[in-house]
């Protein structure tokens, strides 16, 4: 078509993303749109901690990294106008971490664990990784390890090459203040998470 | 009737590769597999919403947002544009948050060592949504260039970063708008490894028409996101 216009090219968010996009994470002066805790009081649903780190090739975890997630609710609905059936009061769905905070750079987002949205596929966060060095923001998804049946059937995990699928899938553990499920995001390497052409 | 089943492909002709060797945090960062195509879901057509609520009475003025007692130093400047989709039509009530360096090229950010003055009236992070016709505007400072590791003697070019959400996950964008007329245009490693085609349209350009007389500089900044693909519903 010749009357396109050409997409605005993606650039790198840098190093200094941080009192822009993650200002109160960081304790800049500026009130910030979203940050680690989707889950309010009223939010519905199973508690879950999301937490891991971003590696680089040389296997050394990245400081400098920002993660944003986009998640159904508890019951697999959306907070936005093209899911008619709308997402239960509170839960907005969406979370921002950079990970130069933590002493380990981990990102750490507090949520509940959404529901399957109906369609075939498994339960499932919507991942997005920028970082200065990253040209292009990379998406990629988390899926849930004791999800495995539902897994199994997902039409999206079954077009991942199989040795590379436990890439997206977060291991759960129960521990005594709640469920984390760790999700390591490996830019590089044997290891090297799956990232989609969405 | 129709709705609205994707989006065009990131057209990968106008965005940077992962790895561009002379930008040297990329060889250890960019993934390097293929990337696993994926036929937009609910998940993909959805996508985080956020419009004038989350706007601050003084987020589109950085000359103002920071301001302690006085004014910022540096060139005032006012930014201005339209956010489109590829096929010229308006993205209405959608985010965008900037952040930039000051005049002297110094940012607020902690890891930020360059040996230049901060300035005690310029934070340097804003927002503002877009009006119906998808028009923003915001008013800063021009923000300095300034060195960094990358390799011996590199400075980079003026810029402001934009992060815009658009109506989808799918039109997430993250860039940087540069100024005309700057010389380390032709030596930034990140500006280069934009395809040469594209490059331009991260370039701001001068408008007198903008320019508000005895007050600001005026640039004009259009932003063009993914298009939706419609498709005809059944029944």
């Amino acid at each position: 078509m010749n009357d396109t216009l050409g997409q605005t090219p993606s650039q790198t968010v840098g190093p200094y993303f941080a009192y822009g996009l993650t200002p109160q994470q960081y304790g800049y002066p500026l009130k910030e749109i979203a940050g680690g805790c989707l889950a309010d009081d009223a939010a519905e649903g199973e508690r879950i901690r999301i937490e891991g780190r971003v590696f680089d090739g040389t296997g050394k975890p990245v400081p400098d990294a920002m993660i944003e997630i986009w998640q159904a609710d508890a019951q697999g609905r959306y907070a936005h106008p093209a899911d008619p059936r709308g997402s239960n009061t509170g839960f907005r769905g969406f979370g921002r971490f950079g990970t130069g905070t933590d002493p380990d750079n981990r990102f750490v987002f507090d949520t509940v664990k959404p529901g399957a949205i109906g369609d075939g596929q498994a339960p499932h966060v919507n991942v997005v990784v920028f970082m200065r060095g990253l040209l292009v923001h990379a998406f990629t998804r988390l899926y849930f390890s004791d999800e495995a049946a539902a897994n199994a059937a997902d039409p999206v995990l079954a077009t991942v090459p199989e040795d590379r699928r436990r890439t997206l899938i977060a291991a759960r553990h129960d521990g005594s203040t709640g469920v984390v499920y760790r999700f390591d995001i490996h830019m590089q390497g044997d290891d090297e998470t799956v990232f989609f052409d969405a | 009737m129709t709705e609205v089943t994707g989006y065009g492909p990131r057209d990968w002709g106008s965005h940077p590769p992962y790895i561009h060797p002379e930008y040297k945090s990329t060889p250890l960062r960019g993934p390097t597999k293929p990337l696993i195509p994926l036929k937009a879901t609910l998940s993909e057509l959805t996508g985080p919403v956020y419009g004038h609520e989350s706007v601050g009475r003084l987020d589109a003025d950085l000359t103002k947002n920071g301001a302690r007692n006085g004014e910022p130093l540096g060139e005032r400047i006012v930014v201005t544009g339209r956010v489109l989709d590829e096929r010229g039509r308006p993205v209405p009530d959608t985010l965008i948050e900037v952040w930039q360096a000051n005049a002297a090229g110094r940012y607020v950010h902690v890891i930020d060592q360059h040996a230049a003055p901060l300035d005690p009236n310029f934070f340097g992070g804003g927002r503002c949504v877009t009006d119906s016709e998808g028009r923003y505007r915001f008013y800063t400072v021009k923000p300095g260039a300034y060195p960094w590791g990358n390799h011996h003697n590199a400075w980079r070019p003026n810029h402001i970063h934009f992060s815009l959400f658009g109506p989808s996950y799918l039109t997430r964008l993250v860039t940087q708008m540069y100024f005309p007329g700057d010389p380390l245009l032709d030596l930034d490693p990140i500006l280069l490894g934009t395809p040469e085609k594209a490059r331009d349209r991260l370039v701001a350009k001068f408008s007198l028409d903008v320019t508000e007389p005895e007050f600001a500089l005026g640039y004009v900044f259009d932003i063009v996101l993914r298009g939706t693909i419609m498709t005809p519903m059944e029944g």
